[in-house]
């Protein structure tokens, strides 16, 4: 099993060297520099945009700057932001919590959707019940974040009035009303997003409740007169819970993510709309970091579930 | 050719025999924006005009919370690093300059005490220096007194390169003395008419000496202070986060009476305008909303029953077509649109001519602007309407019809026109962006309809705006034959704006680019005519020139201008907000309050 768990962690430094490579190297070449207002600014002189260039190394062969970035990142250094010349990790530390307030939040509402809802409806398959989970899981995922958002913003902030569409970091309330309104102002981004986590997990959870429900050693439970109940709840769910688990644990990284869409609508200050508004204003340094420490994520979360597939299953780890 | 008449329109002002306002009404009517039309007076004798409040109340403070919506949140807060105005408003909120623009153009004092004039001995009659008086008694937020040296920090600070102060352009062909502690001179090294430059306006506000001293040059990044702004403002730094928050509070020791209004600030950050619009007008969970670049039925719709109305404010910004003088499609050197070669349609002035006629401002500006622009048949744009005498348009596909019948374009077999060989067939750029893409329809429409065949083509705003040199689609390469955009007038002087087109600006590989000529358009008379505006003392000769470097582009149609576009903003409906197209939205913030 360690030696497992050390193969898989060898393997994963080489993944991360060379995804940061792909992406330092895509960055390099996407068009536009974060100096490009400058170009209109006629009071800035064009010697001042490229002294700027030079003075934040865009200028060195991308061989240079990537090997400059690496060695800095090894040291715990991120660079800064040249848009707001500020420390990059300052900058994602400031936005961490948003993030993972309203996308955790809406993770857990997903699984409390989509874990009752998906068992349920798998162990009554073409039920009425079934049917019309189905039906809602498809209208669910059919429907984009963008307008599901907008959608909740007409109906709850516009016509009725109840809930807020600006997200603020900055409540000016303490105690009880400081969390209700937190709580007030998280309710439709949270159920946008949470739904539409939870319409395709819980067409996933039913398939693998399903895959297992068939098997034989399920019949046998039953025969031995076990109850309903006690045969869905420790034996079927129990092992129909490995994919969900591992499924859950790739979405992991997404958490941390933020959810792009979802951020800008309801301008919650979180690592999504950094990285969105990073990227349009070329802001190299933080575009970066966010996607490397993205990509460290999916890395980390992958070796997790490997683990715990290993663990679960020890056929897999002993090949 | 207007020298007398200004000559003698001065002397009554002076003499008390015309309004000023008057004045300035004509100003802006011969082209000139209301703040060069106040220079041109205190250059002629007459002291500016300090613009008039409209504050009304009584006591500081007492004004709740004012919530403001920045569709793009400011990312820094230091002015001598703002891109954009997006951070210009941010560092304004607690940054002050000398004095600022109100939405007349005139001049208002903040830092400063009084406005140099000739009268007073604060502007030199040969136009080479200016002192300014300050303000006895400011004080930074953190008690320190505001003197004349911090006025001089900021010229060494961002004159020196090693700052890389987007500043720099301003401060560094100036020399900033100090006189006493609470007078300073600007000299300049040739004699300048749009003295109120330096220190003057949301971009040149000062920041404190005793905080940034230890940060000149090329340690100006480490400035812990470039993130927590200490300055003279109403408002006290509170907390910043980049791109979603700015904060504030009421300054008590504010150095004018009654002020401010607001008790708390708050500048929120992030999201599209659209929905900034429906926050601010709609909803009302913000004040204001700054930018509101939204269709105008949107906002028509939104104001229906709503809590808040679209504000405007009039500037000098135009929304242009521009054509390409050489010829994007040969490569010489490995150059396109070298300056070796020669656009093989536009080198026919009958072309240009004919699509001048073929943009149909009116239309756009009914199905796209509304009342966010105006018609205009000039480049260079005032702040009311701006009629040059000397210019007019028009929209007829007839008469561009018969203009190119005339020069020898006839329709071919596809209803093309051809001559020589040479298909009237134009590629036609400009910016992601709905407004533009939608008035490129129509341009496109009526030239079809006159025999011209328009391909469209519209490129991400981030790369066409970008100077990457790499990428064949910014907008000074211009491999296109028209292009369209806007180039923001960031000073109310025509000087900086109108320069960009002589003939040494030409952008090629040879500048990497860089250079902001993109028409190519080379005119010997023109260059004479910046030349001799920009050392021409005489402001009255200068305005005759700058109007005539105006009519120079529009006669040669190296741009058709299509709308003078307004800043709209959107605000609650009691709020007080005093915009100026001349200055930025948090400009006048000091002003502001609201109605009961």
């Amino acid at each position: 099993m360690s030696q497992y768990v050390l193969r898989r962690l060898l393997i994963a430094i080489p993944s991360l060297l060379g995804i940061s490579l792909v992406l330092f190297i895509v960055l390099a070449m996407a068009p536009g520099d974060p100096f490009s207002e400058l170009t209109t600014n006629p009071n800035v002189p064009p010697e001042v945009a490229a002294a700027l260039r030079a003075k934040f190394g865009m200028d060195d062969p991308i061989y240079l700057r990537y090997l400059h970035w690496l060695s800095a990142m090894a040291h715990g250094d991120w660079g800064f932001s040249f848009v707001s010349r500020m420390d990059v990790d300052t900058l994602i530390l400031q936005r961490l919590p948003a993030t993972l307030y309203v996308i955790g939040s809406a993770q857990i509402l997903a699984l409390l959707i989509a874990i009752p809802v998906g068992v349920y409806a798998a162990t009554k398959p073409y039920s009425l019940f079934d049917q019309i989970a189905n039906t809602l899981a498809f209208v669910g995922f059919s429907l984009p974040t963008f307008f599901t958002g907008i959608l909740f913003i007409l109906i709850f902030s516009v016509t009725l009035d109840w809930l807020p569409f600006v997200y603020s970091t900055d409540i000016k309330a303490t105690g009880i009303r400081w969390v209700l309104e937190m709580i007030r102002q998280a309710i439709m981004p949270v159920a946008v997003l949470g739904l539409f986590q939870a319409a395709s997990m819980t067409r996933f959870v039913r398939s693998a409740m399903l895959d297992v429900i068939r098997l034989d050693y399920v019949t046998t439970a039953r025969a031995k007169g076990l109850g309903q109940a006690k045969v869905i709840v420790k034996h079927v769910m129990r092992n129909a819970m490995i994919p969900v688990v591992t499924l859950i644990a790739l979405q992991m990284p997404a958490v941390f993510g933020g959810a792009i869409v979802t951020e800008q609508i309801f301008r919650i200050p979180g690592i999504g709309s950094l990285l969105i508004s990073s990227i349009l204003a070329n802001d190299t340094p933080v575009v970066m970091a966010v996607t490397f420490v993205f990509a460290c994520l999916v890395v980390l979360f992958n070796l997790i579930a490997d683990v715990l597939y290993g663990w679960l299953d020890p056929r897999i780890s002993l090949r | 050719m207007l020298d007398k008449e200004l000559r003698s329109m001065i002397d009554k002002v002076a003499g008390g025999k015309m309004d000023r306002r008057a004045f300035i009404q004509r100003m802006a009517a011969i082209g000139l924006t209301a703040p060069v039309a106040n220079q041109i007076l205190a250059l002629g004798g007459v002291a500016m005009a300090e613009g008039a409040s409209t504050y009304k109340p009584t006591k500081r403070g007492g004004g709740g919370a004012l919530k403001l919506l920045w569709w793009q949140g400011p990312t820094l807060l230091n002015p001598h690093f703002a891109t954009g105005t997006k951070d210009q408003d941010g560092s304004r909120l607690f940054y002050e300059p000398l004095a600022c623009w109100d939405p007349d153009g005139n001049m208002k004092l903040v830092l400063a005490a009084e406005i140099p004039s000739i009268q007073n001995g604060g502007l030199a009659a040969d136009g080479k220096s200016v002192t300014w008086k300050l303000k006895p008694g400011v004080k930074w937020h953190d008690g320190k007194p505001f003197t004349a040296d911090d006025v001089v920090f900021n010229w060494e600070y961002a004159s020196d390169p090693a700052t890389s102060a987007l500043t720099i352009g301003t401060f560094r062909d100036i020399v900033v003395e100090k006189i006493d502690d609470l007078t300073v001179r600007i000299v300049f090294n040739k004699p300048t008419p749009f003295w109120a430059d330096a220190f003057v306006g949301a971009p040149n506000a000062i920041i404190p000496k005793h905080l940034f001293a230890d940060y000149k040059g090329a340690k100006s990044r480490e400035a812990p202070n470039n993130l927590s702004p200490v300055g003279t403002g109403p408002y006290k730094f509170v907390e910043f986060k980049p791109g979603d928050l700015v904060r504030g509070v009421l300054n008590p020791d504010y150095h004018m009476p009654n002020r401010p209004y607001f008790d708390t600030l708050e500048m929120k950050g992030g999201g599209d305008a659209v929905s900034a619009a429906r926050a601010v007008i709609q909803t009302g969970e913000y004040d204001f909303g700054y930018n509101i670049q939204v269709e105008d039925d949107v906002l028509l719709r939104l104001e229906k029953g709503g809590k808040g109305k679209a504000v405007y404010a009039v500037g000098g910004d135009t929304e242009f077509v521009a054509l390409n003088f050489t010829d994007p499609n040969t490569e010489v050197d490995g150059e396109r649109s070298s300056m070796k070669t020669k656009h093989p349609l536009f080198s026919d002035p009958a072309v240009r001519k004919a699509l001048s006629l073929l943009v149909d401002r009116e239309s756009v500006k009914k199905a796209i602007y509304g009342r966010a622009g105006r018609t205009t048949a000039n480049f260079l744009n005032g702040p009311e309407k701006f009629v040059s005498k000397n210019t007019t348009w028009e929209f007829s596909i007839e008469k561009a019809s018969k203009i190119l019948d005339d020069a020898g374009w006839k329709p071919g077999a596809d209803g093309i026109r051809e001559k020589d060989g040479k298909k009237l067939k134009l590629l036609y750029q400009t910016s992601i962006n709905g407004p533009r893409q939608k008035t490129q329809a129509i341009v496109k429409q009526a030239c079809q309809k006159a025999g011209i065949d328009v391909e469209l083509k519209s490129v991400v705003a981030t790369v066409f705006f970008s100077s990457d040199v790499g990428n064949p689609d910014t907008y000074p390469k211009f491999y296109a034959d028209m292009e369209m955009f806007q180039i923001p007038m960031s000073q109310p002087d025509p000087a900086q704006h109108m320069r960009r087109y002589i003939s040494s600006e030409v952008a090629t590989k040879e500048n990497k680019w860089q250079g902001r000529n993109f028409p190519r358009w080379v005119n010997k008379e023109y260059d004479a005519t910046i030349e001799a505006a920009e050392g021409e003392m005489d402001p009255v000769k200068r305005a005759a020139l700058y109007i005539k470097a105006n009519d120079l582009l529009i006669q040669d149609v190296v741009f058709i201008p299509v709308q003078h576009r307004l800043k709209v903003e959107a605000a609650a409906n009691n709020l007080q907000c005093i915009i100026s197209g001349w200055a930025n939205e948090t400009d006048n913030l000091f002003d502001w309050y609201r109605e009961a």
